[in-house]
């Protein structure tokens, strides 16, 4: 991992790869958002609501994908992050989470395309975050 | 169903950023990173105390926009946004409403959908903005008919 987050060019790659998606990784996320939907955490549940099984909140993965900055705050903080909902996650999905830096940076902020993938390649969530820069 | 509630505010409730909920919340996206549960480095970082994740606004109280009664299952969550002026520091007050910004409808290939746009809000005790949240949330046809709408 690089020392510095300003150090990045364009192209430069922020990545980490997730532990296998757990029921208890979702019932933890319930208690401590408040989201209590029972398909993320009940498999009747879920499959009454036609799903295969249960599903990850798709904050718990928009939580998790901010994770690849957070080394980086003494230098700055995310300013922007937009998410679209692109696929479902599942138990047991291997999920990598990803930041590539879309342009040279400049004196003000850091702009990154964001996106978590399964293990299939597929995003399930994609979007944008700009990193503000903070001087010394 | 809603357009005669775009554009309707909720009251300002006030929250506060609690350090048990910030360090649950940093644990439960498998980020606890000290400079949101350590109070000595948070002490130490720029910021002068710990701060918060960027998506924990999700949790908090926004009151309630009268006439914007969801239902509580078959939501889908279409897009998500945040704009951040400064991070949210542990401990501190925060006042925060929410506004339905729009609603549309589109047909697609699964019958009628309804989106609708909500804006949140969280402003400091001199209602400076600390950070706007954006919610694209998409209601499908059977939820609509159970509804009764």
């Amino acid at each position: 991992m690089t020392q510095h987050i300003v150090e990045l060019r364009p192209g430069d790659l922020l990545e980490t790869v997730l532990e296998p998606v757990s029921r208890m990784d979702l019932i933890k996320y319930s208690g401590a958002s408040g989201d209590f939907n029972p398909i993320h955490t009940i498999d009747e549940e879920a499959k009454k609501a036609g799903l295969p099984g249960i599903i990850a909140h798709g904050m718990w993965t928009m939580g998790n994908l901010a994770k690849l900055f957070t080394p980086y705050y003494e230098e700055g903080f995310i300013q922007d992050y937009q998410i679209r909902f692109a696929g479902m996650v599942f138990l047991n999905d291997i999920i990598t989470l990803q930041a590539v830096v879309v342009e040279e940076s400049d004196d003000e902020y850091i702009d990154f395309e964001v996106r978590a993938v399964n293990q299939h390649g597929k995003p399930v969530i994609k979007g944008k975050i700009r990193f503000k820069k903070l001087k010394e | 169903m809603f357009k005669d509630v775009v554009g309707k505010k909720s009251e300002k409730i006030k929250n506060i950023i609690e350090r048990g909920l910030v360090k649950r919340f940093a644990e439960a996206i498998g980020d606890p990173h000290p400079i949101y549960i350590d109070e000595q480095a948070g002490k130490a970082s720029r910021f002068g105390g710990n701060i918060a994740p960027p998506t924990i606004p999700r949790t908090f109280d926004y009151g309630v926009v009268e006439g914007l009664n969801l239902p509580k299952k078959g939501l889908i969550h279409g897009e998500q946004t945040y704009h951040y002026n400064r991070p949210l520091l542990v401990g501190e007050e925060v006042y925060c409403y929410m506004e339905l910004k729009d609603y549309y409808e589109k047909t697609g290939k699964n019958g009628l959908m309804s989106f609708l746009v909500v804006k949140r809000y969280g402003e400091d005790k001199e209602g400076n903005v600390i950070f706007t949240e954006g919610s694209t949330i998409i209601i499908n046809e059977a939820v609509r008919e159970g509804m009764k709408v």
